[in-house]
């Protein structure tokens, strides 16, 4: 019997001891037309090595293709020693550290991580992780309504650049709170916010913005955050982490700082895997730090008086508060924070630097390719990090067809979002020249009768 | 506590071979770059690696430790599931990427989708939540988006036991409802005559866990669908016990409308040290059209099958998008892995071995002196143990007994919830655990309550072997330090 250790003589003792004939008996309180016979889809079990032959096979129909998609997950390098360590069992199999003497490894590696993150968003407190980035931008705007309760309007207005599937997510989960999602305005020619059109007396509860933005654009955080405050608005900052290690913190933006920053945190060691798990990592300012959702680690001291490490701050969460609590969350993704721990460990500032530095040269170096042919233009003004957007002369989904076919994925369709004929590429540190080179060639060949414009 | 990673760094330190070279021509105004430099940690790769096992080694956890934790399912994780989970085709599989790039990993959770429509008895599976709170809103709005569309939108009281899981009412001001409480009787079961009492117009629905948190079968439970369904609500399923129903009831069958599972609790995805979770919901015929998105589709094409994603354009009154892919797709897998691991007789073993061993232990420590909450009553896959005649007699509370069980070296079960029963242990040993295992953790409670008993021992200070003593948690929220700061800042 998988994964179960009674023999035989185990069962009649144990049976015996409880005065039952068969283990059936001991379902006799559930009403008899309720039980099943048998399941019917389920298949026969397969063994260990049945099933490693079937996964491997499966995974060997997705294949390893040459990958420029990012659009909110991005492939970098992840040091072994990340899932090495992450999947020890002592991390893997615990659960939720509420014994807190039994569990300091994952207290103190959350500790740790919260460190971590509220230094490269220059924000003074963290929480141990929400789900994913898309999730935290929907906590984020109720955190938003509880710590502005001036603000009665309800609007969160969101920059242009912020990730449509993150308005989408945080519809579907803030939205019964009254929580309306507005855009603001945007300039065609940079695809940031159009500063000479901003709405007026709108009383925003919140504002969002994207840095850099979702089209891989960078917005003037500076004057979008000091705007929000003379709407007396919350600023929210949604951040890449790598980014970071480049860019402006959301702590520093503005005459303020942001007042709450969050986003997708797969970028710090955790693998792309069709989506997930992944985690939301969101920071905030000191003042705002009882109106945050999830758990939260704290230091204190023990009975000797030795440091040591609780979850804190629990008279917000769900399991005290119940209906009134500051969410429904109990989860946070613990082991994806721990591998992200880990990760940021071993990379450490200059590491994770030179992580950004190369992806930011490898996508300068990819959008010289690719402009150079024929129909390709760069698609707005301005600087970007490591996600360009492009414009094409001709419909981009065959074209992405066309490069799927030489197993390359060429980047995201950008054309919904823009309203025309974009395409979103971006390359990691992960790319080399040649990688790059041969993308470029494919991507000539793909734009058929198009040819490298004439230097 | 150990040092801290950032009390073992030296300016210069790094692992080197962890960072790419890269030219510095960076193309961005110097207004937008940072100027300060985060302190994130200066280390080589040997102090990180002997860091961080040494901060895994002061875990319990499931590989070291019987974990008989109510209400988590704490079981055996496989091996292979991980590392299955993780071969290269799926941990570097992009989510954006085309479906024919995918159709190892959309044909998994075609079948993922299958079999967890058997085992629960629903028409439809949604694998995108990433965790069983958010199951739960998912599954919440699917039955407000229900009553909206046939413009019964004054229905919005969601009616819980006093019993339930604090995240059901949570979830439930979440979706912009009001919660209704009703009580337990003395026997375990909902007070039956306090819910015709709720049960009106503006019901939304029920949020029930069966067999309950108090780990008895809810066994008028089709009288309350029947009450609930006739006054216009619909009932929503708490799979945090399905581990003890397994093979045997399907919620469906129960007339459940919407059921969401916890992946990490019955298909035994690991639970992280607080997460990932995954919180697939399964819905029936009514509630078909309000999925949460995607879900994964199967057509056939030229007389095979091909996979894709069912989105917006499908499922147009879809309560929307929870994540920004398409969930825990990583936990989704392991999860396969293990149920084809399983298998048909396997999934039915699961309840029954569960149940077993949770009635075994009952007894086991009914015989040595404990009181069970509910003597009269057949436990599921958990059962609680209440110490209030030990804690009025001789001081011996339920924090006591879960600490002094840390220094025998068992992690301590759930205490102090459900919060009804006065000074409660809610354990669950699950079905990967053997006899010894469960006659050795009576052993160990009887010389507890033994040595306070005859002794005069109190634990008021216990653990003693840990590497931390009784934490301070009243100075941990008054004083908070929540990040290192080296100089104070």
């Amino acid at each position: 019997m998988p994964f179960i250790p009674h023999t035989e003589k185990d069962t009649r003792e144990m049976l015996d001891a409880i005065g039952a004939e068969t283990i059936a008996d001991l379902f006799d309180e559930i009403p008899k037309e309720l039980l099943i016979e048998h399941l019917q889809h389920v298949p026969e079990a397969l063994s260990e090595m049945q099933v490693t032959r079937l996964m491997h096979d499966r995974a060997s129909m997705d294949g390893a293709p040459l990958c420029f998609i990012g659009a909110g997950a991005y492939e970098h390098h992840i040091p072994t020693a990340v899932w090495d360590l992450a999947t020890r069992g002592e991390f893997y199999s615990a659960y939720t550290p509420y014994q807190a003497e039994a569990s300091q490894g994952t207290l103190q590696t959350i500790y740790e991580y919260q460190t971590m993150i509220t230094e490269l968003t220059g924000l003074d407190v963290s929480n141990a992780s929400l789900y994913d980035g898309a999730s935290a931008l929907a906590e984020a705007s109720l955190m938003a309504v509880r710590t502005n309760r001036r603000a009665k309007s309800g609007v969160v207005l969101l920059a242009p650049g912020v990730n449509p599937v993150y308005e989408k997510v945080a519809v579907a989960i803030a939205g019964a709170q009254g929580l309306v999602f507005e855009r603001l305005p945007q300039d065609a020619a940079t695809g940031n916010v159009d500063f000479d059109a901003l709405p007026e007396g709108r009383e925003p509860v919140a504002v969002v913005v994207q840095q850099p933005s979702f089209p891989g654009t960078l917005e003037d955080v500076d004057r979008l955050t000091n705007w929000a405050h003379e709407q007396n608005a919350v600023l929210v900052g949604i951040a890449n982490p790598v980014a970071l290690a480049l860019l402006k913190p959301p702590g520093q933006w503005g005459d303020e700082g942001a007042d709450i920053a969050c986003g997708e945190g797969q970028p710090l060691g955790v693998p792309l895997s069709s989506g997930g798990p992944y985690f939301g990592f969101m920071t905030c300012k000191q003042k705002h730090v009882r109106q945050m959702p999830g758990r939260i680690v704290g230091r204190t001291t023990d009975l000797d008086g030795n440091p040591g490490f609780a979850l804190t701050l629990q008279a917000r969460e769900q399991h005290i508060r119940r209906s009134k609590a500051t969410s429904n969350i109990c989860t946070n993704q613990g082991l994806m924070v721990t591998a992200a721990t880990i990760y940021m460990s071993l990379l450490g500032y200059d590491g994770l630097r030179s992580v950004a530095a190369a992806s930011h040269a490898n996508t300068q170096a990819l959008l010289a390719g690719l402009t150079a042919i024929n129909g390709v233009e760069k698609l707005y003004d301005g600087a970007f990090f490591h996600e360009v957007a492009l414009r094409l002369d001709r419909p981009v989904a065959p074209v992405l067809e066309a490069l799927a076919s030489r197993d390359m994925l060429g980047g995201f369709d950008l054309s919904s979002f823009a309203g025309l004929d974009a395409l979103l590429i971006c390359a990691t540190e992960t790319k080399t020249a040649a990688d790059i080179d041969s993308f470029v060639a494919a991507f000539a060949e793909t734009m058929s009768g198009s040819k490298l414009k004439s230097a | 506590m150990s040092e801290l990673i950032f009390e073992k760094s030296r300016s210069g330190r790094r692992a080197f071979a962890q960072a790419p070279t890269s030219s510095e021509s960076v193309a961005i105004p110097e207004s937008m770059l940072r100027s300060d430099r985060p302190r994130l940690p200066e280390a080589s790769e040997l102090q990180t690696v002997r860091h961080y096992t040494r901060l895994s080694q002061k875990n319990f956890s499931i590989d070291t430790q019987f974990y008989p934790l109510g209400s988590c399912t704490m079981k055996y994780n496989p091996r292979a599931c991980n590392a299955l989970a993780l071969l290269p085709g799926f941990a570097n599989r992009h989510p954006l990427g085309p479906a024919d790039h995918g159709q190892g990993f959309l044909t998994c959770m075609f079948e993922l989708q299958e079999m967890l429509k058997d085992v629960t008895g629903m028409k439809g599976v949604s694998l995108t939540p990433m965790a069983g709170a958010q199951g739960e809103l998912a599954g919440v709005a699917m039955i407000k988006a229900y009553h909206d569309a046939h413009g019964n939108h004054h229905r919005n009281e969601i009616i819980c036991p006093d019993a339930a899981h604090g995240t059901n009412p949570a979830t439930a001001t979440m979706c912009g409802c009001i919660v209704k409480e009703i009580p337990t009787l003395a026997d375990g079961d909902i007070d039956f005559d306090a819910l015709q009492q709720v049960v009106g117009p503006n019901t939304a629905g029920i949020m029930l866990t069966n067999p309950s948190t108090l780990g008895v079968f809810e066994r008028r439970i089709k009288e309350v669908a029947d009450l609930v369904h006739d006054a216009g609500g619909l009932l929503y399923y708490d799979g945090a016990n399905l581990n003890a129903i397994l093979g045997k009831v399907r919620p469906g069958d129960m007339d459940f409308d919407v059921i969401h599972m916890n992946l990490h609790k019955t298909f035994s995805t690991p639970h992280g040290g607080g997460g990932p979770g995954s919180g697939a919901v399964g819905v029936n015929e009514r509630l078909l059209p309000y999925m949460p998105i995607p879900v994964v589709g199967k057509k056939e094409v030229n007389g095979k099958p091909v996979y894709d994603w069912v989105a917006e354009a499908d499922i147009p009154q879809s309560i929307g998008r929870l994540s920004g892919f398409m969930g825990n797709s990583g936990v989704l897998l392991r999860a396969y892995v293990y149920m084809r691991m399983l298998g048909r007789d396997g999934m039915e073993r699961v309840s029954e071995y569960a149940t077993l061993n949770a009635n075994y232990l009952a007894v086991r420590l009914r015989d040595a002196g404990f009181e069970l909450a509910f003597p009269e009553r057949r436990a599921s896959h958990e059962f609680i143990v209440t110490l209030k005649s030990e804690a009025k007699t001789f001081n011996l509370t339920a924090m006591d007994v879960a600490k002094a069980l840390l220094d025998k070296n068992y992690h301590a079960p759930t205490t102090y919830f459900p919060l009804l029963v006065p000074e409660c242990l809610l354990i669950e040993p699950t079905e990967t655990e053997s006899k010894e295992t469960l006659d050795n953790f009576v052993a160990a409670m009887v010389e507890i309550v033994t040595a306070a008993k005859e002794d005069g021992v109190d634990y008021k200070e216990a653990p003693y072997t840990m590497p931390v003593r009784r934490l301070d948690d009243v100075k941990a929220a008054r004083q908070l330090d929540l990040a290192f700061r080296p100089d104070g800042s």
